[in-house]
């Protein structure tokens, strides 16, 4: 039985009154591919803050491999390969596409710190940042600035900039989030296409989407994990039935 | 390390850092001063130092997104040290402007632990708060400093042993010249680098800094200590060409004298703090009979202007009016 | 000792109340709309000047003279906003720096023009001034009457907040912009009114401050320094963190000055520093 890529212990954060995540524990193999579901509010995002250092835990522990992370800082928990996209486009909107993987990969090397020698001389960096690029058909529109690019690519881009730090786990929250259905297939065919050797866990609304990529499904609602299980289980699960579509449950 | 022809990518990250003709035509320029205005040296020396200053202040505020209210700490730092050293009897003008430099470098270094933590209000406050500190040290301190009558005494040895600063400012501007170049380069090569890059990052986003495996604080604290040096080799400069050092180096009135200089050249743009200082100390040397009063109302409407119309500064009106293809960063 | 020291505090809460007045209405409109008014203490300025112009030109009584320079830096701040604030509201901190310290660098060269740079003085009526006995001390009358004044304005602020419709409006502004404009509240015209009310109680204390702290053209910044300090300890957008951080502030700018006359204004720095750093939202900030 080889240790989980990411798991986590009772998980527990208030604000106040307010319950955003409640006893939340799970385990994510390596190599799966989970998805994250729940409406509006379930504090589905919150779980990534929680679990990538954004926020802080009033209780609980949080686990990269065997190593337990849950006082590191965020840059720290990137380091050791624990990455997540943005719902929203959190880009450098005057950063072409190329200079802002390039930093990315520049930062994971170590090298982003030296300052006596010149950008363009870092060709390992630069060829590594342009292969990403090209491997999320970036490759033509790299050169302009982040702001131009069109929504969908900067999507892409968010996912770019997550691949450049090579990652062990990658959470991305609802990667296509504003890109018209046509579009998100291609881009969770990318997703999918991914490596064996990550881990991903992503958050999405879509469930033909979900049912396509996910091999687990975990639902939260109301900041608690309500059931995990394979798609066919989720489908049907009566509470799952209820929490969409009955009038229950509030964001 | 890739070795034989640079791929493309590459070749376009060159391309866009190369020299442009016309910042070597600038540079050439600046030596213009010495046959066509000779009777202006001095001021001339006293706008190069103003250059260097705003290029200090440009690297942290245009280039990694601090706003300091109190970045004259480091300049009246600088030229207080190379004031006493001269004082008491070193007057070697290029080890004092070393040792002046490391000086301020120290004292940015120390104040940066702290800043480095902060953002939004707390930021600038704290920036400000520590300039006040400073002056109203110096201002207790008049056993040091020479108080409100400034440091009497001051010294100069000939530079490089040859060339005495005389009044006539030839070794002045020679000296504030050589020295604002040398740290252009310097900035130039830093803003260039993946340090200069990582910088940008912090500037135009910094929360996803972390997210990427970025120590933000470290790059702060790294170029806030540089800025400092710079800052502290402007103060320097000053008190060896001019051997005098007074309260106001550090004073609120420099930090902001600074800031509005900067905004007018055009921030993130290298060029823009020795655009801005010509600009002001050649229209203040014009203007120099007005009462002072009089000089900041039109400062004052000149920075609401500046802000409401041109935003990005002289620099950046010039550059909306260059086709897209020829810009730089 | 003993006595020295009530009188450093009752100074110094005397100073502390006025640095509320002078600050609460930046406190609350930088923690509403993120907006850095640094001409903030223009409007206070104004108010001072409007105060000595119709006491000393025009002989009118002190109490009078007070609504009048409420008014008048509220309604001239409004011109202000209309015209210029409005078009800087989603701009970075540094535009809103500048554009504001450009009208302070204006209003200070302006004030020097059509006053000079002597200091003023507003004619108090005799019952405010002198002392009064209490307990065997002598109190400054004036120094009464500003502490009740701005206990009373401190009173009447909190219960509009807590109590009226337009103070929950205003908290809701503060606390979530996006929600409460979500909700239906005309943030806007919430702000407006804010500033206004803001920029008027500046003018108060303005024309309160003079006979305390005197008044001169460099007003707009001298007093800019320490009303940035206090909202900055104090927390954005609290009335009560203004008024600890001001009550705060002033005691120890008084006890600096009484017990370490050689330290000048060094120790308040020095305590707003070592406080940013303990608590950088403030004593009672959020964010």
């Amino acid at each position: 039985m080889s240790t989980p890529a990411l798991s986590t212990r009772g998980l527990d954060k208030s604000f106040g009154s307010l319950v955003v995540a409640k006893d939340i524990a799970f385990e994510l193999p390596r190599g799966e591919r989970y998805a994250l579901i729940g409406p509006n509010g379930a504090g589905k995002t919150t779980l990534i803050n929680l679990m990538t250092g954004m926020l802080k835990p009033d209780r609980g522990q949080i686990f990269l491999g065997p190593d337990e992370i849950t006082s590191l800082p965020p840059a720290q928990r990137v380091r050791r390969g624990l990455v997540r996209t943005f719902q929203i486009n959190t880009l450098f909107p005057h950063l072409n596409a190329l200079e802002a993987v390039t930093l990315a990969v520049c930062e994971r090397l170590g090298c982003a710190g030296q300052w006596w020698r010149k950008l363009p001389s870092y060709g390992e960096a630069i060829e590594e940042a342009y292969a990403i690029l090209l491997s999320l058909q970036l490759g033509s529109n790299c050169y302009r600035q982040t702001h131009e690019l069109a929504y969908g690519q900067q999507r892409l881009l968010e996912i770019a900039l997550a691949l450049a730090t090579n990652p062990k786990v990658l959470l991305l929250d609802e990667p296509a989030a504003g890109v018209p259905q046509a579009e998100s297939a291609e881009l969770f065919s990318v997703i999918a296409g991914l490596s064996e050797t990550i881990t991903v866990l992503f958050i999405e609304h879509d469930m033909n989407v979900v049912f396509r990529f996910a091999r687990r499904i975990i639902v939260m609602v109301g900041g608690r994990i309500l059931l995990q299980g394979t798609p066919q289980e989720i489908a049907a699960d009566k509470r799952v039935r209820e929490v969409y579509l009955g009038a229950r449950q509030h964001a | 390390m890739t070795s034989g022809a640079a791929s493309e990518p590459q070749r376009y990250l060159e391309a866009r850092i190369r020299w442009q003709p016309l910042e070597i035509a600038f540079w050439l320029a600046s030596l213009l001063p010495f046959w066509l205005t000779p009777s202006y040296l001095v001021l001339a020396s006293q706008i190069a130092i103003t250059a260097l200053f705003a290029l200090s202040l440009d690297l942290i505020l245009g280039y990694a997104g601090i706003v300091s209210l109190g970045h004259a700490a480091y300049f009246g730092f600088g030229s207080y040290t190379a004031g006493l050293l001269a004082k008491w009897g070193w007057g070697e003008p290029i080890t004092g402007l070393a040792i002046a430099g490391v000086a301020a470098g120290l004292l940015g270094f120390l104040t940066s632990i702290i800043i480095a933590r902060f953002r939004h209000l707390a930021l600038i406050m704290i920036t400000l708060g520590f300039g006040l500190l400073l002056a109203e040290a110096a201002n207790s301190a008049s056993w040091l400093t020479g108080g409100a009558d400034g440091l009497q005494g001051v010294r100069m040895w000939q530079l490089l042993g040859l060339f005495p600063f005389d009044l006539y400012g030839r070794a002045a501007y020679a000296y504030s010249l050589c020295v604002l170049l040398l740290m252009f380069l310097l900035s130039r090569r830093l803003i260039n680098s993946p340090f200069g890059l990582a910088l940008r990052g912090i500037r135009e986003r910094a929360i996803r800094m972390p997210a990427i495996g970025a120590h933000s604080p470290a790059h702060i604290r790294k170029i806030y200590t540089i800025a400092a040096v710079m800052a502290g080799i402007a103060g320097a400069l000053l008190a060896q060409t001019t051997e005098t050092v007074s309260l106001d180096t550090l004073g609120f009135q420099r930090s902001a004298d600074v800031l509005v200089i900067l905004i007018l050249g055009g921030t993130g743009r290298l060029y823009g703090g020795i655009v801005g200082a010509i600009v002001y100390m050649v229209a203040r040397d014009q203007f120099s009979g007005i009462n002072p009063q009089y000089w900041y109302f039109w400062i004052g409407l000149l920075l609401i202007a500046v802000v409401m119309f041109l935003p990005n500064g002289i620099l950046g009106g010039l550059a909306r009016l260059i086709p897209r293809r020829w810009r730089s960063v | 000792m003993i006595a020295s020291a009530v009188g450093v505090l009752f100074d110094g809460f005397a100073y502390g109340m006025l640095l509320f007045l002078l600050s609460v209405g930046l406190s609350v409109t930088l923690g509403m709309m993120n907006f850095v008014n640094l001409a903030h203490c223009s409007f206070a300025m104004l108010g001072g000047y409007v105060a000595v112009t119709l006491t000393n030109e025009f002989r009118w009584p002190f109490l009078a003279t007070l609504p009048l320079a409420f008014l008048t830096a509220a309604l001239v701040s409004v011109a202000f906003e209309r015209v210029l604030y409005k078009r800087l509201y989603g701009a970075s901190d540094l535009e809103q720096c500048l554009l504001t310290i450009g009208i302070v660098f204006v209003s200070v060269a302006a004030a020097a023009y059509v006053f000079g740079t002597v200091q003023q003085s507003v004619a108090l009526p005799s019952y405010l001034r002198g002392t009064v006995a209490i307990a065997h001390r002598s109190f400054g009358v004036y120094r009464l009457f500003l502490i009740g004044v701005s206990l009373l304005i401190t009173v009447a602020l909190v219960a509009a907040l807590e109590y009226t419709r337009f103070g929950a409006q205003v908290r809701a502004a503060v606390d979530n912009q996006r929600m409460a404009r979500g909700l239906g509240i005309d943030v806007g015209r919430v702000f407006a009114i804010t500033f206004a009310l803001g920029s008027g109680l500046a003018g108060l204390g303005g024309a309160l401050a003079v006979e305390i702290v005197g008044l001169d053209h460099a007003f707009a910044f001298t007093y800019l320094v320490y009303v940035l300090i206090v909202v900055a300890v104090g927390g954005l957008g609290s009335i009560g963190g203004s008024f600890a951080a001001a009550t705060v502030l002033g005691i120890s700018d008084m006890a600096g000055k009484y017990y370490f006359p050689e330290l000048g204004a060094f120790l308040i720095y020095f305590v707003m520093i070592t406080l940013l750093m303990w608590r950088p939202a403030g004593l009672f900030g959020r964010r």
